[in-house]
């Protein structure tokens, strides 16, 4: 397809014993924010450190705008942005030197602008070695971004910031997508994934278990709803209560939780049960959410 | 050369604002040409006709093979290098400007050094200066290269150190400065042609004191600047962004070849 930027054909990266990414595929079109979703171990970030460059895959073949990052990386290095989960820079490196010192090297102008953004207007002039990690976090970020790259690759970029800076992000993330910036995210965070991915993968012990959009996503599989109720009175406390498709319930928060593979019948026996039992209903919530499906996803691959 | 400037600048300043660094390039090297010039007077006076050339060549050993080896290591080891690369800084950058910088704070001390040893040790000048700045360039040169390729091969701190202390320490003892070259035994005369700083200092001698050597100066020219190429060539190629990697370009042990014009020169010279 002509507007695909990001082609990764069984991808295999294997660390001694341990094969880290089995066999993944998928592409990226331009101006998708491409979200990689999976526990820690589940090979996201070695997937995107193989597309950075940072190594070498022992299996299959990655492009980036037609290009191999392994052996034509100093013709993608303007071209992409890279925030890593773990990076450093030198301690005594003041953060709008930094700033100042790789927008040269991409031959841009300093973005100062974007520092202020992401919370460095008092401390532009403060050293590397002083900052905190969030900070750390998001200086890499602004980094990634300055020279405003056509690929833009992100490795938790939200992991240890406050709520504030994370909607700041998220916000950079959209603007940048609006540009026509193509992203590939990584995630372990299932709100992140939902709210900006337009396509995702999930990944579960280095193999790809499902791809496509979050509604594809969430559409498949036993497409099991939550069912949250909160009531006045203890009948749903009973423990041999049981209502149809409802595989498994909880308790937490005042809220009894029922997972269903056919919500309507559930909500239906649950309201008539209740009603017989003279309880009060106060809330009642019914949600196919991206984290159902995961959950459901890596508790069937566990059970493998 | 907007990015190489900010870049040397940084590089540059930090040599001085650094403490660790700031003691390498300049205390170190400028207590040693005090120690040494208030006592060598008396145990080898003959030294002190040559105490410009040898302290500067042992500066440069000190700023160069003791000092400028250890960021490599650090900064591989902490991310830095990583950070560098997906932000788009090239590794002929990472190479070449840490050695610029570091012969720039040689310079400096140069700089100190010839007019004081003047002054204060009647130390003799050079007596062709163009010789003498052209043989201080192509020693700064192979000091760098060989320090630079140590820095790019070690893979931790300790292996650094032990590469470092395995050329600074008999160039120190046979190198020429403490004893004339001429006075050692044969064995270790031809130890001390493996050491850079032994046809650093020839070159000193033959070009800008007119002083005689045993061989033709030609053969240390060369075999600094061939040892100069091949090791920057070598670091350059053999660099290594980050220790999470096991797979790196070219084997290490290609790192050898930055030695083969010395052990060449071991073989054939007197």
């Amino acid at each position: 397809m002509k507007d695909i930027v990001v082609e990764v054909n069984k991808l295999r990266k294997v660390y001694g014993d341990s094969v880290a990414v089995d066999n993944i595929s998928f592409d990226v079109r331009k101006g998708e924010i491409f979200v990689l979703l999976g526990p820690n171990g589940s090979g996201k970030t070695t997937t995107l450190e193989c597309l950075e460059g940072l190594r070498k895959p022992d299996g299959g073949s990655i492009k980036l705008m037609g290009l191999n990052p392994n052996y034509n990386y100093s013709n993608l290095r303007n071209l992409i942005g890279i925030q890593l989960q773990t990076s450093g820079l030198l301690g005594n490196m003041r953060v709008d030197e930094a700033m100042n010192f790789f927008c040269a090297y991409h031959n841009k102008s300093p973005r100062y602008d974007l520092l202020e953004r992401l919370g460095f207007k008092e401390k532009m002039d403060a050293q590397y070695q002083t900052l905190s990690t969030a900070q750390h976090r998001r200086l890499a970020l602004a980094l990634s971004i300055a020279h405003s790259p056509s690929i833009l690759i992100l490795d938790e970029p939200t992991a240890d910031l406050d709520d504030q800076s994370r909607v700041e992000l998220h916000d950079i993330i959209i603007e940048s997508q609006e540009r026509n910036t193509t992203i590939l995210l990584a995630t372990h965070n299932m709100a992140e994934a939902a709210k900006l991915a337009t396509r995702m993968a999930i990944l579960w012990r280095g193999k790809m278990i499902t791809a496509g959009t979050p509604l594809e996503v969430t559409a498949t599989g036993a497409r099991l709803a939550k069912i949250s109720v909160r009531i006045v009175g203890s009948s749903l406390s009973k423990p041999d209560i049981k209502f149809p498709s409802a595989t498994k319930s909880l308790l937490k928060d005042e809220y009894k939780t029922y997972y269903s593979t056919n919500p309507g019948l559930t909500v239906s026996a649950i309201i008539k049960y209740i009603s017989k039992q003279k309880d009060e209903l106060i809330d009642l919530r019914v949600e196919r959410s991206l984290e159902e499906r995961f959950l459901e996803i890596t508790d069937n691959e566990a059970k493998k | 050369m907007k990015a190489f400037k900010n870049h040397f600048f940084f590089e540059f300043h930090t040599g001085l604002a650094d403490k660790s660094l700031l003691m390498m390039n300049y205390l170190l090297p400028l207590g040693l040409y005090i120690l040494m010039g208030l006592s060598m007077k008396s145990i080898n006076p003959g030294f002190m006709e040559i105490i410009i050339p040898s302290i500067i060549v042992i500066s440069m050993l000190i700023s160069t093979i003791l000092r400028l080896p250890g960021p490599f290591v650090k900064s591989r080891d902490a991310g830095i290098f990583r950070s560098y690369k997906i932000n788009g800084v090239p590794a002929t950058s990472i190479v070449i400007i840490p050695s610029l910088t570091t012969m720039l704070h040689t310079i400096v001390i140069a700089i100190v050094i010839i007019p004081t040893a003047s002054l204060f040790f009647k130390a003799p000048l050079p007596d062709k200066w163009i010789a003498f700045i052209l043989v201080f360039l192509l020693t700064a040169f192979a000091f760098t290269g060989l320090s630079v390729l140590i820095g790019v091969l070690s893979s931790s701190s300790l292996a650094t150190m032990l590469w470092s202390q395995l050329i600074f320490i008999p160039s120190m003892v046979i190198g020429g400065f403490l004893i004339p070259s001429d006075l050692l035994p044969t064995g270790l005369g031809k130890i001390g042609i493996l050491l850079p700083s032994t046809h650093a200092l020839n070159l000193f001698k033959f070009y800008s004191y007119n002083q005689s050597i045993d061989y033709n100066p030609l053969w240390s020219m060369l075999i600094l600047l061939s040892s100069g190429i091949l090791s920057f060539g070598l670091a350059i190629y053999l660099f290594n962004w980050d220790n999470q990697n096991k797979t790196r370009r070219g084997n290490p042990l290609f790192g050898l070849f930055a030695i083969l014009p010395y052990i060449i020169a071991a073989i054939f010279l007197p």
